[in-house]
């Protein structure tokens, strides 16, 4: 089965040890995190996490039910790439030690439109909003100056149009059914 | 009412009616044994040899009574000592609640003397895991794991509280079990299950529906009984479902007592070791209905080729068990003796006598070559089984000897047999035997093993003396670790390595080291009068060690290779 880079959100109770419980799911299953972002929601109860890991069909199933079974996991769901939009914040600081590459990492960071946020006399640094596609192609054209230093907040996505994670299943439901405490 | 947080941890435990608690003591629990002290005449406090027999002594606990076990531990290796016995209870979803106390406050994360962190180490094996800071939080905590220990798929919960947090005061007020469900993070944890709309508190009716027709067209359906008919105490409606639909029915080593061993749908246990009849049911059934049971590797040793020309229908509990080792066609996610009683509602009486009458022919046990001279497992378990009480209840360790006693002694009701299953650890038996006998000090309490696994964990043979519990210890003794030895006879051509353990000790002297009697037997009729000594020991509260020879050649049979078709037997 074809192994492929699969969104998953995840809201879960906001306290300590959550974080470290569903990292090492994914490690004891044999994954491995590509990428991770964690924040509050609305709800300063509820953290919401965006994972990124490489599986075929019937892992990414498997990890699902794993993580919908956890007691601090409210929901869990796969994202499908067409119905849902994914974007990360990338910061590059690129060298830039004449007036001439300043022009030029600014018009880059204007075409992608991105932010200078930071200067100094020998380098720059900029933010880019978007998609692997996106960011990928910000850090190739940089590459030539130099990068010094990049970091990524990891991915975020939403599911596209009305729908939302709260969407009530029956599989949500069979899966409440074994947390219920009563 | 303002009190320590030992003894708030005390009125917990009684709110939850518990009366009895396995452990041993140490540097930062003491402030838990000296509550303990004042609360002694309401909670019995049985202390054991090491920490590990403590917790399959209240795993034994909770599987027998099906009550939740609790068990006290110290922190550092006290709590270590305690992981294996954690990890048996998770693999076996048994409901225990595990209570260390780490050091305080302000050693935390110093690598101070005795300091581990338990919590992390145990979250991959448990249910939940809390570390507890502030004494006002224990009461919630403990109203939570308990809750938690045995709702859903029952399983291991640890609780690690602090030193300081034992010692510290905090308000607490008296709140009756049925009311912990309205108060702090347990209401919170409720409130969520019912937002969702779906949520059923009953198995779905139109799941149920499609598996009455689905059995409508069945000419040849089989059922699996697993750990979740025992758990879930539902043997009255798995045998009254059975015995409609008139299926065979196959246990797994967790489903022991789900139904009768002796029903006449039984065919044994199915899988690696199991009966030809249940294989081959299973071969040759064109509808399987596997109820509580995970197909585990040692069931569906080729998940794929599993149950082929059937459609497979699995009901469980825990929604994570559907198409994880195997896919299915069908599931129901409910508890087994709800949605048994719903079947039972809606499935007519039928008939399947040929599709029986074909399985029936294949053995459901296993013959041995018999003559007097020598023990085989089936003539000492037929005759422990024989001159036991009906309601026996025997604990196993695990080897060949826990293989035997599950093919040739059959259990009539859930928790009878007590056995590591999914863990499969050596050691296991006292204890839980120990576990079984405190919580049910009326039957008679067997406990199963091998030299191997006796070796391991024998110390506890102080606790069953000291507190008058008499158990009966069958030695299965062939100076091998039999079940290693057997793959290495039948995978590794032969060559025995370190499966011979020849050696001490001598387990009659060992039991008189513990102030107990046994006997070594050779034969049938030394078995029987051992027997009858140890009954008579038993009825002053002694226990009694029977230490069987048996032959060092014997083997579980029949036997399938993991990752080979079920009817692919290596040995017959």
């Amino acid at each position: 089965m074809e192994e492929k880079l699969r969104t998953l959100s995840v809201l879960v109770e906001n306290e300590s040890g959550v974080l470290s419980q569903i990292a090492r799911l994914f490690s004891r299953k044999g994954f491995n995190i590509e990428s991770l972002a964690v924040g509050t929601t609305d709800d300063p109860h509820i953290s919401r996490m965006t994972i990124e890991v490489r599986a075929n069909d019937n892992h990414t199933n498997l990890m699902c039910a794993q993580l919908s079974k956890m007691v601090p996991v409210h929901s869990v769901k796969l994202l499908v790439p067409g119905h849902s939009i994914r974007r990360e914040l990338v910061l590059y600081k690129v060298r830039a030690r004449n007036s001439e590459d300043k022009n030029e990492i600014i018009q880059i960071a204007n075409i992608f439109r991105g932010a200078i946020i930071d200067v100094s006399k020998e380098t720059l640094t900029l933010s880019v909003i978007g998609d692997e596609k996106k960011t990928d192609a910000v850090q190739e054209l940089l590459e030539g100056f130099g990068i010094v230093e990049l970091v990524r907040t990891g991915m975020i996505a939403l599911e596209r149009g009305k729908y939302t994670i709260n969407e009530d299943t029956k599989e949500k439901g069979e899966f409440n059914y074994g947390k219920d405490v009563l | 009412m303002e009190m320590t947080g030992a003894k708030i941890l005390m009125e917990c435990l009684l709110e939850q009616g518990v009366d009895t608690v396995f452990g041993y003591p140490g540097g930062t629990i003491l402030n838990v044994y000296d509550a303990l002290y004042h609360y002694q005449d309401r909670i019995q406090h049985i202390l054991v040899s090491h920490e590990q027999g403590a917790s399959h002594a209240a795993d034994g606990y909770a599987r027998s009574t099906g009550k939740v076990g609790v068990c006290f531990a110290t922190s550092g290796p006290g709590a270590t000592n305690l992981v294996t016995g954690i990890a048996t209870a998770y693999m076996d979803s048994s409901p225990v609640v595990f209570i260390t106390c780490n050091v305080s406050q302000n050693l935390i994360g110093k690598d101070a003397f005795q300091e581990v962190d338990i919590t992390g180490i145990a979250m991959p094996i448990t249910k939940c895991t809390y570390l507890v800071r502030d004494p006002a939080d224990i009461a919630d905590t403990v109203r939570e794991a308990f809750a938690l220990a045995r709702s859903g798929r029952p399983g291991p919960v640890l609780i690690d509280i602090v030193k300081n947090a034992t010692a510290e005061k905090a308000e607490y007020e008296y709140l009756p079990r049925e009311k912990h469900t309205s108060t702090g993070r347990l209401a919170g944890l409720i409130r969520r299950a019912r937002t969702s709309s779906l949520k059923m508190p009953e198995p779905n009716q139109d799941d149920v529906n499609i598996l009455v027709d689905m059995i409508a067209q069945s000419k040849k359906p089989m059922l699996i009984c697993g750990g979740g008919v025992v758990r879930g105490r539902a043997h009255r409606e798995f045998r009254e479902f059975a015995h409609r639909i008139d299926a065979p029915v196959a246990i797994t080593l967790m489903g022991g007592g789900g139904i009768s061993g002796t029903d006449e749908l039984a065919t044994g246990m199915i899988g690696m070791h199991g009966s030809k009849a249940s294989n081959m049911a299973c071969d040759g059934c064109d509808l399987l209905i596997a109820v509580g049971c995970r197909f585990s590797d040692r069931v569906a040793l080729k998940p794929a080729t599993f149950a082929r020309q059937a459609k497979i229908v699995h009901i469980d509990i825990d929604r994570a068990e559907i198409d994880k080792n195997v896919q299915t066609d069908h599931h129901i996610i409910g508890n087994a003796k709800q949605v048994l009683e719903l079947l039972n509602r809606k499935v007519p009486q039928y008939n399947h006598s040929e599709w029986k009458k074909y399985v029936f022919s294949f053995p459901t046990e296993t013959e041995y070559d018999e003559n007097e001279y020598v023990l085989t497992p089936k003539q000492i378990l037929s005759t422990i089984s024989r001159l036991s009480p009906e309601d026996t209840i025997v604990a196993t360790d695990v080897g060949q000897h826990q293989m035997w006693a599950i093919q040739h002694f059959h259990f009539d009701y859930p928790g009878q047999l007590l056995t590591s299953g999914g863990f499969g650890a050596m050691g296991f038996g006292l204890g839980a035997a120990i576990g079984a006998k405190v919580g049910n000090p009326d039957k008679h309490v067997i406990h199963i093993t091998g030299d191997g696994s006796f070796r391991m964990n024998c110390n506890e043979l102080a606790t069953e003396e000291f507190y008058k519990l008499p158990i009966l210890t069958f030695v299965f003794n062939n100076h091998r670790l039999g079940m290693v030895r057997q793959w290495q006879e039948l995978t590794y051509d032969k060559r025995f390595f370190m499966t011979t353990t020849e050696r001490g000790p001598d387990f009659v002297k060992l039991a008189e080291a513990y102030g107990l009697k046994g006997a070594q037997v050779h034969t049938v009729e030394e078995l029987e009068a051992a027997i009858q000594e140890g009954m008579a020991e038993a009825k002053q509260g002694r226990g009694y060690v029977v230490d069987c020879i048996i032959q060092e050649g014997e083997l579980v049979r029949p036997m399938v290779s993991g990752g080979m078709h079920i009817t692919e037997f290596l040995v017959n």
